[in-house]
């Protein structure tokens, strides 16, 4: 049992109307391991992620998260089994503060009734400070406490995109979705953004499943990868099989080879 | 904290506001023409801040108001005119009748978006009112007969509960995960939050003051009408909260305060009464776009010049 994975996707795929979108999706992730998911634009990675999270139901196949199905539960749901995710397009609570942002995603783990709240009963009292003692913990570690009163919207590209992870950590998930997080990032916002993945990783103790464009990312923090073109697996491995798998190089770069792919 | 610092003074001035009116109301200056002002000024707002809570707060276009508007009127008339019980307990029933019409509204139909909830809802109110339309336990189209019984204080006190709950409710967990679903229904849902549930809780709690501010209603007026829940008076309901600023308890309840002086003191010139009350709407729309508060409250204000008054002597 303890080396049962942590999350394991049997042949699963969604069909939209007569658009396979994703089929015969497998993938299984380990306690504390940290994925790639990799493939051309239009691939389907986002795609799984909506199903491996509820947003879609699969039409085929079976989603397992610590040994039980999951899929076709609407995904709070999911989020409350200890799978939390980004957003590619950032989707944060504009017209929330920083720190409400992250009160948000903790809401899930305060007790304090609506009737506490309407009366202000002391459970609510208590309630709503843990939940600005942990939300004040998240925002420390993403270094966005100086920002916490200012609202969402008004901060700046790169740290909106630090509190998405941050709100996505305060749901205390077990595996961490990313949907492209260092989309629009320079160089050394990327660098920074890595090094703090690998961080939380180990702080928290956590699976990672990213999807990203940027090769030379992946490859360097990956343990293993997997490729998703139109809609299949290509192939799965460690960064090295996957640079060196012909048919990962021709979905990438071959189409400037084979002119009739294109 | 914070929140109940701002606890007292509210509680405070609230029973000030109170007792000075009582006091005038008691000693003659206040005569019935300006009590029955504050009486309907303050059905106003509670309707207005009971929508704001679904439409403001959670983002549900609900122009069903007056429905629920409605259900608490004819409850509450029923309870005191056929079943002679007191009014204290007419309200509450009223209250009651009207969350579950809330709810039996609410489950099935806050799965839609946008327009389209918004006109689910606006059938609903209808239905409502050709239901009592109908019902000649009620008087039908000629209405029901209702004594007087609403006074300054019960609208007081019910204005109060209705705020304080509200203001309570959304400054909690709740009332975040409500406003999260306004501002981004599919992260709220991805971040844990039962969207379905906080939609339906906001609806619920709005239709319930909804039911209050009917039974105040109902034994105001001495006789109700079908006709006095159509669609129009969702719509009042509906201009007071945008003009207030979606989103802004405060903006709701000064809208709703000015709006009702501007048709009351229009009441004289009846033949210009609606021009000029759409001219005072589309004047304010134009030149607040956001409502007359955006999404600030008062409270925002006080802090606002509060720092700047901090800033100025840091400077010196």
């Amino acid at each position: 049992m303890v080396n049962d994975p942590l999350l394991q996707v049997k042949g699963v795929g969604i069909q939209f109307g007569g658009l396979k979108a994703v089929s015969n999706f497998n993938l299984k992730i380990n306690q504390g391991e940290l994925i790639g998911l990799i493939g051309p634009n239009g691939a389907g990675k986002t795609t799984s992620f909506n199903l491996l999270t509820g947003v879609y139901a699969p039409t085929e196949g079976e989603i397992l998260f610590d040994g039980k199905r999951i899929n076709g539960l609407p995904p709070f749901k999911v989020t409350q089994r200890g799978i939390s995710r980004t957003f590619q397009n950032i989707r944060l609570f504009n017209e929330l503060s920083v720190i409400d942002n992250v009160k948000v995603a903790y809401h899930s783990l305060a007790k304090h009734s609506v009737l506490s709240s309407i009366l202000r009963l002391p459970s609510h009292f208590s309630g709503e400070k843990e939940m600005e003692k942990k939300a004040m913990e998240f925002l420390k570690i993403f270094e966005l406490d100086k920002y916490k009163d200012e609202d969402a919207k008004n901060l700046p590209y790169g740290k909106q995109r630090r509190l998405e992870i941050a709100r996505a950590l305060a749901a205390a998930p077990r595996l961490l979705l990313l949907d492209e997080p260092a989309a629009g990032m320079n160089p050394q916002e990327t660098k920074d953004l890595m090094e703090l993945i690998a961080f939380v990783r180990k702080e928290f103790n956590l699976s990672i499943l990213l999807i990203e464009h940027d090769m030379n990312l992946v490859m360097g923090i990956c343990e293993r990868i997997y490729v998703l073109d139109h809609g299949v697996l290509l192939a799965e491995g460690t960064p090295e099989e996957i640079r060196n798998n012909p048919k990962v190089i021709e979905a990438y770069l071959g189409e400037e080879v084979h002119d009739e792919h294109a | 904290m914070k929140k109940s610092k701002q606890f007292w003074p509210f509680i405070g001035s609230a029973i000030a506001a109170y007792a000075v009116i009582q006091l005038l109301i008691s000693m003659g200056i206040l005569d019935d023409f300006y009590s029955n002002i504050l009486i309907f000024m303050s059905i106003n707002i509670i309707l207005a801040v009971s929508l704001h809570l679904i439409i403001g707060i959670t983002g549900q276009f609900s122009l069903g108001h007056a429905g629920f508007l409605a259900v608490g009127a004819y409850i509450s008339a029923i309870v005191t005119m056929k079943l002679d019980l007191p009014f204290p307990v007419a309200i509450l029933l009223a209250g009651i009748m009207a969350t579950l019409a809330g709810l039996v509204v609410g489950i099935p139909s806050l799965r839609l978006r946008g327009d389209y909830l918004a006109i689910a809802t606006l059938g609903f109110a209808e239905i409502i009112r050709i239901i009592f339309l109908n019902i000649d336990y009620v008087g039908g189209a000629a209405g029901m007969q209702v004594t007087h019984m609403t006074t300054w204080t019960y609208a007081f006190v019910c204005l109060f509960v209705t705020i304080l709950v509200i203001v309570n409710f959304t400054n909690s967990r709740h009332g975040r995960a409500c406003i999260s679903v306004r501002e981004n229904e599919i992260a709220a849902d991805a971040m844990g939050i039962n969207t379905t549930y906080y939609k339906v809780m906001a609806f619920a709690i709005g239709a319930f003051f909804a039911g209050v501010a009917g039974a105040l209603y109902a034994h105001n007026f001495y006789i109700i009408q079908p006709q006095n829940f159509g669609f129009l008076k969702s719509i009042d309901i509906l201009v007071y909260v945008v003009l207030g600023g979606l989103g802004s308890l405060s903006g709701a309840v000064v809208a709703t305060v000015l709006l009702t002086i501007v048709s009351t003191f229009l009441q004289d010139y009846p033949e210009t009464r609606m021009i000029i009350y759409s001219l005072v709407l589309i004047i304010v729309m134009l030149y607040r776009p956001k409502g007359l508060m955006g999404t600030m409250e008062i409270t925002d204000y006080f802090k606002l010049w509060r720092s700047w008054k901090g800033d100025k002597q840091h400077g010196k």
